[in-house]
């Protein structure tokens, strides 16, 4: 068995409110999808935690809120929204089957997972960051003129599923190194080089960091967009955990 | 080493299958044999052929996903092993394997190795679930439970719906799966408000779906990959006959204000 740190350990997640309401009205995230409830690091057992809590003492008060302060209309899939969403993966679909290319959607998948693996693993420096945002749009570029899905949009096609996942990947992934670059300090999972102690200890820098980076998704190849949600503690106060 | 594989392919549950051979060479037999499978499937898209669709998700044996019939054998002839925790060092080079889906009316095929395993859903939904509150945590002492009805209940918790009990039992008989989604619950003081309707209802939906009835062949628990023992099903049968025989509750008139 290959050991290796899961995606579990990129500490991110999709943005939610304090509800745990995503950006779209009515879609709750809860447990490890969303970003909420841990730090920079993951600790033992977090991630249970994380799915008891949120189901158990968030939910049952926040939906209820939801469903009793809102009236869901009934729509139609004639409604003019569900048409441009039917047609745009339809537009998906068809682009991805009409590629007919020489590498298959793995082969592109294990390429970006050894980029990351490689620059964007547990260190990080400026230059590995920077060689990915350099690879990576390099290497989207190629996928979507020499990526080969076999079979059709019409029936189960794993092949494609696994197409349509590697496109978002590598959307994605780019978004991780921009993030990682982005935050000159090492905090908890992220450990970047240039940041540690005499020691070889994560080197915080709460005077300029000490914030949550919520990235709005802008649409392919635009710049996302960031908004700072700053960590203010009031009872306990920031400080550096020794392991040694 | 070189393998021959006689894979089964069934374009959808209405057109006819049949086994298709395909060589498989230079297999490592440090290989998973789904990561076998995903070699072969990579080797197909890249002669430009459509790979074969297979079930996975975890790959570490605990979340019931995959569903292969090797050798005629749900899961392999590897005792208490899910095909994902199945290696090729178990394998002779040279050797011919038969990959097949499970095999059932209740599991209609979707595409080639891929079944439809909702009727499992629908037992569930009938009854495999307790009624408790939200809110603060109760009080954790509040239900004593002794460690031998602790111990009982884990063992029938481990089974993970996978289907391999209904593959290769004669009837395609559900009993095992069914019988351990019942006593989980059944055996433990926060499953008693609805035992009886528990056991009833699942059992219905069980004979509902078309799953056939046992007759104690053992098979199931043979291949089980949780090794879930037949005395569940005894347990369950008991917990049957007695709801049968405590009969309905009569329906209150009125009921309560809600």
């Amino acid at each position: 068995m290959r050991i290796y740190p899961a995606v579990h350990y990129t500490m991110g997640g999709t943005w939610v409110d304090y509800g745990l309401m995503s950006t779209l009205p009515g879609l709750f995230i809860i447990g490890e999808a969303n970003f909420s409830d841990h730090g920079a690091n993951r600790l033992g057992a977090s991630g249970l935690m994380q799915g008891l809590a949120d189901g158990y003492f968030i939910l049952p008060y926040t939906i209820g809120h939801y469903f009793a302060s809102t009236k869901p209309e009934k729509i139609p899939v004639g409604h003019a929204e569900f048409k441009k969403a039917e047609e745009g993966v339809r537009q998906f679909t068809r682009r991805l089957l009409s590629i007919n290319g020489k590498r298959s959607a793995t082969s592109f998948h294990k390429e970006l997972g050894r980029l990351m693996w490689e620059n964007c693993g547990m260190a990080r420096t400026r230059q590995s960051l920077e060689t990915n945002l350099k690879r990576i749009p390099e290497l989207r570029e190629e996928f979507w003129k020499n990526v080969k899905v076999t079979g059709s949009g019409e029936e189960l096609n794993q092949n494609l599923e696994h197409a349509g996942r590697v496109a978002d990947f590598l959307e994605f992934a780019e978004l991780l190194c921009l993030d990682a670059l982005h935050r000159e300090e090492s905090c908890g999972g992220h450990f970047r080089v240039e940041h540690q102690t005499e020691d070889g200890e994560a080197k915080r820098d709460d005077a300029n960091f000490a914030y949550v980076a919520a990235w709005e998704f802008k649409g392919p190849d635009k710049k996302p967009e960031l908004h700072k949600e700053p960590l203010v503690y009031e009872e306990v106060h920031l400080a550096t955990r020794s392991y040694k | 080493m070189n393998l021959t594989l006689k894979i089964w392919r069934q374009k959808n549950a209405a057109s006819p299958g049949c086994l298709e051979t395909h060589e498989a060479r230079d297999v490592s037999p440090d290989m998973s044999f789904l990561e076998m499978l995903d070699m072969v499937n990579e080797r197909l898209v890249a002669g430009g052929q459509e790979p074969f669709v297979f079930d996975s998700d975890c790959r570490e044996g605990i979340c019931g996903t995959c569903s292969l019939v090797i050798n005629g054998v749900p899961h392999g002839s590897r005792k208490g092993t899910t095909v994902c925790q199945l290696h090729m060092r178990h394998f002779q080079d040279g050797q011919t394997i038969t990959v097949e889906p499970w095999r059932a009316r209740a599991f209609p095929i979707v595409k080639d190795l891929i079944v439809d395993r909702a009727a499992f859903d629908r037992i569930m939904l009938a009854g495999g679930f307790i009624s408790v509150n939200t809110g603060n945590a109760p009080e954790a002492n509040a239900l004593p439970v002794s460690k031998e009805i602790a111990d009982l209940a884990m063992d029938a918790a481990a089974c993970i719906g996978c289907g391999a009990c209904v593959a290769v039992c004669k009837n395609a008989s559900a009993m095992l799966f069914v019988a351990a989604k019942v006593s989980h619950l059944n055996y433990l003081p926060q499953g008693q408000a609805e035992k009886d309707r528990r056991v009833k209802n699942m059992v219905l939906q069980m004979d509902q779906e078309g799953f056939g009835n046992c007759t104690v062949t053992g098979s199931c628990e043979a291949v089980c990959p949780k090794e879930i023992s037949l005395d569940f099903i005894a347990k369950m049968n008991r917990d049957y006959a007695v709801a049968v025989v405590k009969g309905e509750l009569k329906k209150s008139a009125a009921g309560g204000t809600g």
